[in-house]
């Protein structure tokens, strides 16, 4: 079989796997009875056009860019995160306990910074284990960050439901943090400059996801250390012959990811909602490996693939609105279908179109 | 005595929680042990759920539930396979689709059919399946002792559960006693001397992976239309997962498998019990920490702390014939 020219395997094959997943998710929308071609516009203007609809895309792209940039740096070394879920989660315990602690009695000048780097620490801290597991026990790290993911629930519904509870209030929750913990949003930093602009809740943490995709960039093809990440994906064994200290990037690599995957966190928390509620990842951490799949693993690719599925999230909640019978849960649906197509049966495509190119 | 006679009751509802994990996890040993991991167990389970519960509502009878949510595993599980066995994908990531798919199809689903925010109308009795008084267990409740334990613990529960029981020796019976269960594990450790005996590698995976299909759609039916009264979203609420982590702590045989499902619904069931109990010492019991005692039993057992837990060697890795 001949290897394929690159325009065809960069451009053409993950457009025909995308299209796929929507080929078969607007037959799903006809045969609940309703106009696939309809809802694609809806979904299109409500991500797009709709007033404040670009703003809010935007805000789920900075959480898919987080999450999608963990997965991608562990897949680097064969190493797959499914566990971002469970550090995002913990990377939000990290910041909420910054804020609630400091908020009253710093300025946000400081707050805010040591909550970003408190988030990537604990979610740093809880991929930790995993990578230790994986590089120094062998126990499979796709299996440990299952677990961790549900050992973080339970610990944060205990925590939330005890001692982070808002005082006098039974809804499990924190209470909400000060203002020297909030990071401002952009149309109050737009509107400070004298523009109009629509209320959303996209704030700083955009700009900062997209710092952190120009770090992973800089880190993973511009440093030794990402060389070194980079030949201990292609192979192990010749990492080892080559020096490189294999178990211990095992661990690093992990520490990284689950340190992005927690900064998801500062968009949630320190960004948007200004205070920890249960289940506030909602699922993030799982869209991130079918963010990193569609990006290829590559920053560039992955704000590709961040914008598309944060167009999907604003999209399916204006699906919500305009149709009776199509939910948000529309999303999850073709979300599982780009992962099978793009992810899954990636090669499906491949052998009958190198027999076609040939 | 009076302690055993306390106990039955928890021991019951140990049976009935660890119904879906046994279904489940030797749906996942069955898959496993030929090579292809199944992460989707929860997916499936969830999927048959559903259809078991639709179609109960439809019919109003629970066996139609029954055959189609298995009819509804078994063909995700062939997308398992289609996408892991014939194109060689990853079997992670396809799990990983199976479980999102489920969880937006079902309501996706069950808003148009029945536009009830994606539940299934309450199933009434004849659209469930009810429990089984098994025979003479009335007239040997009296007796002391295993009176109450046959008529309280092992009588009086629904066909699935029954069925879960029977899956165990079942598969051990296929695996251990019958020359497609050599090659079925044989396929799960070393596929090349399967392929070079001339026996298919890629049929007896996808065996494999079809009896996981038919198995999660018993849990899933168990789950919707004998232990519940309907679908309700997401109710599947990972048991896939936990039967995953069963599966790893009972090292892929099945009577350990059966033995760590059985104690996994024991810490649920307890858990359950201790709901708002003041313990001595701890104060309020933990119930979420005891939750999550099965992952972290899981997790300690995969890092060689107790035990080693060994997959079989060619699981997760897809076959290329020699050319």
């Amino acid at each position: 079989m001949n290897p394929l020219p690159r325009w065809a395997e960069l451009g053409l094959i993950p457009l025909m796997n995308l299209t796929l997943a929507f080929l078969v998710s607007g037959l799903v929308v006809w045969l609940i009875g309703e106009d696939p071609l309809r809802a694609l516009s809806v979904m299109l203007q409500g991500a797009f056009v709709f007033d404040g609809g670009l703003g809010y895309t935007l805000y789920y792209t900075t959480n898919f860019i987080f999450t999608g940039l963990a997965v991608s740096i562990a897949f680097q070394a064969m190493l797959f995160n499914i566990g971002g879920e469970g550090q995002a989660y913990l990377g939000g315990l990290g910041a909420v306990l910054v804020c609630l602690a400091l908020d009253a009695v710093l300025p946000g000048i400081v707050v805010i910074p040591l909550a970003i780097i408190a988030a990537a620490a604990f979610g740093a801290a809880w991929a930790s284990i995993p990578g230790y597991l994986q590089a120094y026990r062998g126990s499979h790290v796709v299996i440990t960050t299952i677990m961790f993911n549900f050992i973080a629930a339970g610990l944060m519904v205990s925590l939330l439901a005890g001692p982070l509870q808002r005082a006098g209030q039974s809804s499990p929750q924190t209470r909400e943090i000060g203002e020297a913990g909030q990071l401002p949003f952009l149309h109050d930093i737009w509107r400070g400059l004298g523009f109009e602009a629509t209320t959303t809740p996209l704030n700083l943490a955009f700009p900062l996801a997209l710092l952190a995709c120009l770090g992973v960039w800089l880190l993973i093809w511009r440093t030794r250390w990402g060389y070194a990440l980079r030949a201990l994906g292609h192979s192990e064994l010749a990492a080892e012959y080559a020096g490189i200290p294999v178990r211990r990037m095992i661990v690093m690599a992990m520490m990284i990811s689950g340190a992005l995957a927690g900064c998801m966190a500062v968009n949630e928390i320190l960004g948007a909602q200004h205070k920890m509620v249960l289940n506030f990842t909602s699922g993030y951490g799982f869209t991130g490996i079918a963010v990193a799949l569609m990006g290829r693993n590559h920053p560039v690719g992955i704000i590709l693939a961040s914008l598309l599925f944060g167009a999907l999230y604003q999209g399916g909640a204006e699906l919500d609105f305009e149709f009776k019978t199509i939910t948000r849960e529309m999303v999850l649906m073709i979300q599982g279908l780009i992962i099978l197509f793009s992810g899954a049966l990636a090669l499906m495509f491949v052998p009958w179109l190198s027999r076609r190119l040939a | 005595m009076e302690w055993i006679l306390s106990v039955i009751p928890v021991l019951d509802a140990t049976l009935r929680l660890a119904t879906p994990l046994i279904l489940c996890a030797m749906a996942g040993l069955v898959s496993e042990r030929s090579g292809i991991i199944d992460i989707g167990l929860e997916g499936k389970m969830l999927a048959a759920a559903f259809t078991a519960a639709a179609l109960a509502t439809l019919t109003g009878n629970p066996w139609a539930g029954l055959a189609a949510a298995m009819g509804v595993g078994l063909m995700l599980s062939l997308i398992h396979g289609f996408a892991c066995i014939t194109h060689k994908g990853e079997q992670i990531i396809s799990g990983v689709a199976i479980n999102i798919l489920a969880s937006g199809l079902t309501v996706v689903v069950g808003i148009a059919l029945f536009v009830q925010g994606g539940q299934t109308p309450i199933l009434g009795r004849e659209e469930r399946f009810g429990p089984i008084t098994l025979p003479g267990a009335e007239t040997l409740g009296g007796v002391p002792l295993l009176g109450p334990i046959y008529a309280d613990l092992i009588s009086g529960h629904t066909v699935p559960v029954y069925m879960a029981l029977a899956v165990v020796p079942l598969i051990w019976w296929m695996l251990y006693r019958t020359t497609f269960g050599l090659r079925l594990r044989a396929v799960g450790e070393m596929p090349a001397a399967v392929d070079s005996a001339g026996v298919s590698v890629v049929w007896l995976r996808y065996r494999g992976v079809m009896i996981a299909g038919l198995l999660c759609g018993i849990a899933g039916t168990y789950l919707s239309t004998a232990h519940g009264a309907g679908f309700v979203r997401e109710m599947s609420a990972g048991k896939g997962f936990i039967a995953l982590a069963a599966m790893i702590f009972g090292k892929w045989r099945p009577w350990p498998v059966l033995f760590a499902c059985l104690l996994f619904g024991f810490l649920e069931a307890g858990a359950a019990r201790l709901q708002g109990v003041e313990l001595p010492l701890v104060g309020e019991a933990p119930v979420e920490l005891i939750l999550v005692l099965p992952y972290v039993a899981t997790v300690i057992l995969l890092a060689g702390f107790f035990g080693r837990a060994i997959p079989p060697r060619a699981l997760g890795t897809p076959y290329t014939k020699e050319r």
